[in-house]
């Protein structure tokens, strides 16, 4: 399989850390992994789902977390294909 | 929150609805967003899955009219940009019914908790199913009355734990799907909100129904999680990912709920019927007695 | 100029009964809706107008209990039709709940409460009046309802008709207070001409739908009501709510709003409440009944001004609003008041809060499930005068 030619999808999100109330949902139903609480917190005293350090480009752009949000806190903000090989480690 | 900060939110909301699918943030008043549901609750998205299903189900939004009583459920179509109407504990069905019989064209649909249409509202909604009115009616089963700091209810699984029951439950509980079948309704389907296009779909069923159609889902309560086995934010939606079984052709004696962890958790599109509705008859009746002249 | 359906009862002269008088003239005032569950003695009522309604176009239908009943009127008045339900005490017990959801909705409706002997289930066949204080008190919070009290067959038809009017005109529940003498009375019934009927309709929004419409405009004391499926996409809530409809817990909103939904009623009262005087101009001792016993408190007055005692009967035709300004004045007139009811003492408290201080007021209570017959009230204000 040539790498270099297959193009797949990679997903980047966006995150209001504000309309989140921490549920962990996106976390636990993201795939690949690619979600994790922040150490930080937002005003009302929430963890919210950042982007794992190295997982930016790992999102395969499922669509899951945008739809199971509650809160609508999280949405895939665009869809890049990119060559395999950029993305497969 | 300043009006600034809130407006951003909002903003977001917005955005992030749109890309989801385009006229969801028509549909959903994004100016009431943040919504009061708490973190762990399945309301939002089950709020998401009835607003893409009033766009996708071709009716016209106008004609679409949600209806609910009290609760944290009861709250839901207050979210939704259409007529809605947050009624009495329990009332919700009985208000539905005169909303429907009065214009018929309306697409009337009830959003309720276990407490508010099967508990208080029980009479109403056995009787509403009976008489198979034209009527949806989505029953969201999170096991507990939550709004009120979470006490047992109708459908708590024997042996739970709530803030009523502190010594563990001695009832037994309400089978909705078995219940709604025996009283004559007419569409029954049972989902969670993370199986969200069989949800999505199921109401899309119910709106293309003609007759009562009853839809449950099984959501997420953190009230009722954390006396119960399920204490952190995901672990009743982990529980149904993993032991949920769809069984279209369902037995539904056998489809009453313990969340027991061994125990499955069967879910699916049980049970549809077309059977003429107290709509169609009384419009018949009506044409008749125009026809045939009073009764003496 | 208003159409009226060919099946309504004609223009004409009828010897009949209160309970289908009140049905029938509920369709003349466009009553397209019936929702019920059977309970002595206003039977008749659903009765005739499951036969009725179908024969111009609308919907009964007999509910699993009276809650169902009023719920169900509601909803159908949401969606844009005149609706109403009859019961009796016990069934009307359980409709308070959803008297104060139609306060708080503004939605208009209409309840016939052919009151019965109580508490309780009482005796089902017999009348009573003990209703006149839950009618007014009965759902919890602040709220300002319609009551009319009818003594005669005419009267219930014609109060029925306005009750629909005052409940669409100021979007508010209505109740005719009628009881079970009233209601199986068979009296004659006058019909007038159509065009000498008044109608009101409620006020729609006179906007287009795309325009954004508040349901509960406080800047207007009776907001233009916008009807389900019209296409303003509005929120109606039994919470307490701001103008748009959303639930909201601010103290300033809280008080508009509640002061609002009695302020409709309150600055309007003048122009609501009625009754009618018999005698009253030089009375010395004022006979106050209303309802079946003012029949009675009737003849009382005609035989004691034979042998010239100055006595009056003052009448209210609405129960809530009391017209308590006009009873204020008579008060100040006379020097005793009786106060006659099939009760053990309700409306004595209307005329005791708004009477003057010095004059003496004896209640005369009855035994519920019967109507005092003019010799018992006669006997009691013969004591009361001294003769």
């Amino acid at each position: 399989m040539n790498l270099e030619k297959l193009l797949v999808p990679v997903g980047f999100l966006q995150i209001s850390p504000e309309l989140c109330k921490g549920c962990g949902f996106c976390i636990e139903f993201c795939p690949r992994n690619v979600l994790e609480f922040s150490e930080d917190v937002n005003s009302r005293g929430y963890h919210y789902p950042i982007i794992r350090k190295g997982m930016e480009m790992s999102c395969s752009a499922c669509g899951m977390c945008q739809r199971i949000c509650p809160d609508y806190a999280i949405y895939l903000e665009k869809v890049e294909k990119i060559p395999a090989k950029k993305v497969i480690r | 929150m300043s009006s600034s900060d809130r407006f951003r939110l909002r903003e977001f909301a917005v955005t992030s609805l749109t890309k989801y699918y385009e006229g969801l943030e028509q549909v959903i008043r994004t100016d009431r967003m943040p919504h009061i549901f708490c973190p762990g609750c399945g309301l939002g998205i089950i709020l998401k899955g009835l607003a893409e299903a009033i766009l996708k189900s071709g009716i016209p939004i106008n004609r679409h009219v949600g209806v609910s009583g009290i609760g944290c459920t009861g709250r839901l179509p207050g979210y939704l940009r259409i007529d809605a109407y947050h009624v009495t504990h329990g009332r919700a069905v009985a208000f539905a019914v005169g909303l429907k019989l009065a214009n018929p064209e309306l697409e009337v649909t009830v959003v309720g908790g276990d407490g508010d249409i099967v508990t208080i509202g029980g009479n109403h909604f056995i009787h509403a199913a009976r008489r198979n009115h034209d009527i949806n009616v989505i029953i969201v089963n999170n096991f507990i009355y939550g709004m009120t700091g979470g006490q047992y209810g109708a459908t708590t699984p024997t042996g739970s734990y709530t803030t009523t029951s502190p010594y563990g439950h001695v009832e037994y509980p309400f089978n909705i799907p078995l219940l709604a079948y025996a009283s004559g309704a007419t569409f029954i389907a049972r989902w969670t909100p993370i199986h969200y296009a069989q949800m999505v779909d199921a109401f899309l069923q119910m709106f293309e129904h003609k007759g009562f159609a009853v839809v449950e889902i099984i959501a997420p309560c953190v009230l009722y999680g954390e006396r119960n086995r399920f204490p952190s934010y995901t672990d009743m939606v982990k529980y149904f990912r993993d032991r949920c079984v769809i069984d279209h052709e369902a037995d539904l004696r056998k489809i009453g709920i313990s969340l027991d962890p061994k125990e499955p958790l069967v879910i699916g599109n049980f049970y549809k019927v077309r059977r003429k509705t107290y709509e169609e008859l009384y419009k018949e009746l009506i044409e008749r007695v125009s026809k045939e002249g009073a009764k003496e | 100029m208003k159409s009226f359906h060919p099946r309504l009862l004609k223009p004409g002269r009828y010897f009949m009964q209160g309970n289908i008088a009140t049905a029938e003239a509920a369709l003349i005032a466009g009553c397209r809706f019936y929702a019920g569950y059977p309970i002595t003695p206003s039977n008749e009522i659903a009765e005739w107008m499951s036969r009725r309604l179908p024969e111009v176009g609308g919907v009964f239908i007999q509910m699993e209990d009276e809650i169902g009943s009023i719920v169900a009127v509601l909803g159908a008045s949401a969606a844009g039709v005149k609706a109403m339900t009859a019961t009796s005490g016990p069934g009307f017990s359980l409709m308070m709940e959803s008297v104060g959801l139609a306060s708080m909705m503004e939605i208009p409706a209409v309840i016939v409460n052919v009151m019965r002997a109580g508490p309780s289930t009482g005796i089902p066949t017999l009348v009573g009046q003990g209703d006149i204080m839950q009618a007014k008190w009965g759902s919890h919070g602040d709220y300002e309802i319609i009551a009319y009290l009818p003594s005669s067959v005419q009267e219930v038809f014609d109060m029925t008709i306005k009750a629909f009017n005052m409940a669409e005109k100021y979007r508010v529940l209505t109740i005719v207070l009628s009881d079970q003498v009233i209601g199986h009375m068979i009296g004659k019934l006058v019909v007038p001409d159509y065009e000498e009927i008044e109608i009101i309709d409620r006020e729609l929004p006179d906007v287009p739908p795309e325009k954004l419409v508040y349901p509960f405009d406080n800047s207007r004391l009776i907001p233009p009501m916008p009807i389900a499926g019209a296409g303003y996409r509005v929120n109606y809530d039994s919470l307490t709510h701001d103008e748009r409809g959303y639930p909201s817990v601010d103290r300033d909103v809280s008080f508009r709003l509640v002061s609002r939904l009695v302020r409709k009623i309150r600055e309007n009262e003048k122009a609501i409440a009625e009754w009618e005087e018999y005698y009253t101009d030089d009375a010395d001792i004022l006979l106050v009944a209303y309802g079946c016993t003012a029949r009675s408190a009737k003849e009382v007055v005609k035989k004691l001004r034979r042998e010239n005692i100055r006595i009056g009967l003052f009448r209210p035709k609405t129960a809530w609003p009391f017209p308590w300004w006009r009873m204020n004045e008579l008060s100040k007139r006379v020097s005793k008041i009786v106060v006659a009811e099939i009760n053990m003492g309700q409306m004595l408290h209307l005329v005791r809060e708004y009477s003057a201080r010095d004059v003496e007021i004896v209640h005369v209570p009855y035994a519920p499930g019967y109507m005092p017959p003019p010799s018992y009230i006669e006997n009691i204000v013969r004591g009361v005068y001294g003769a």
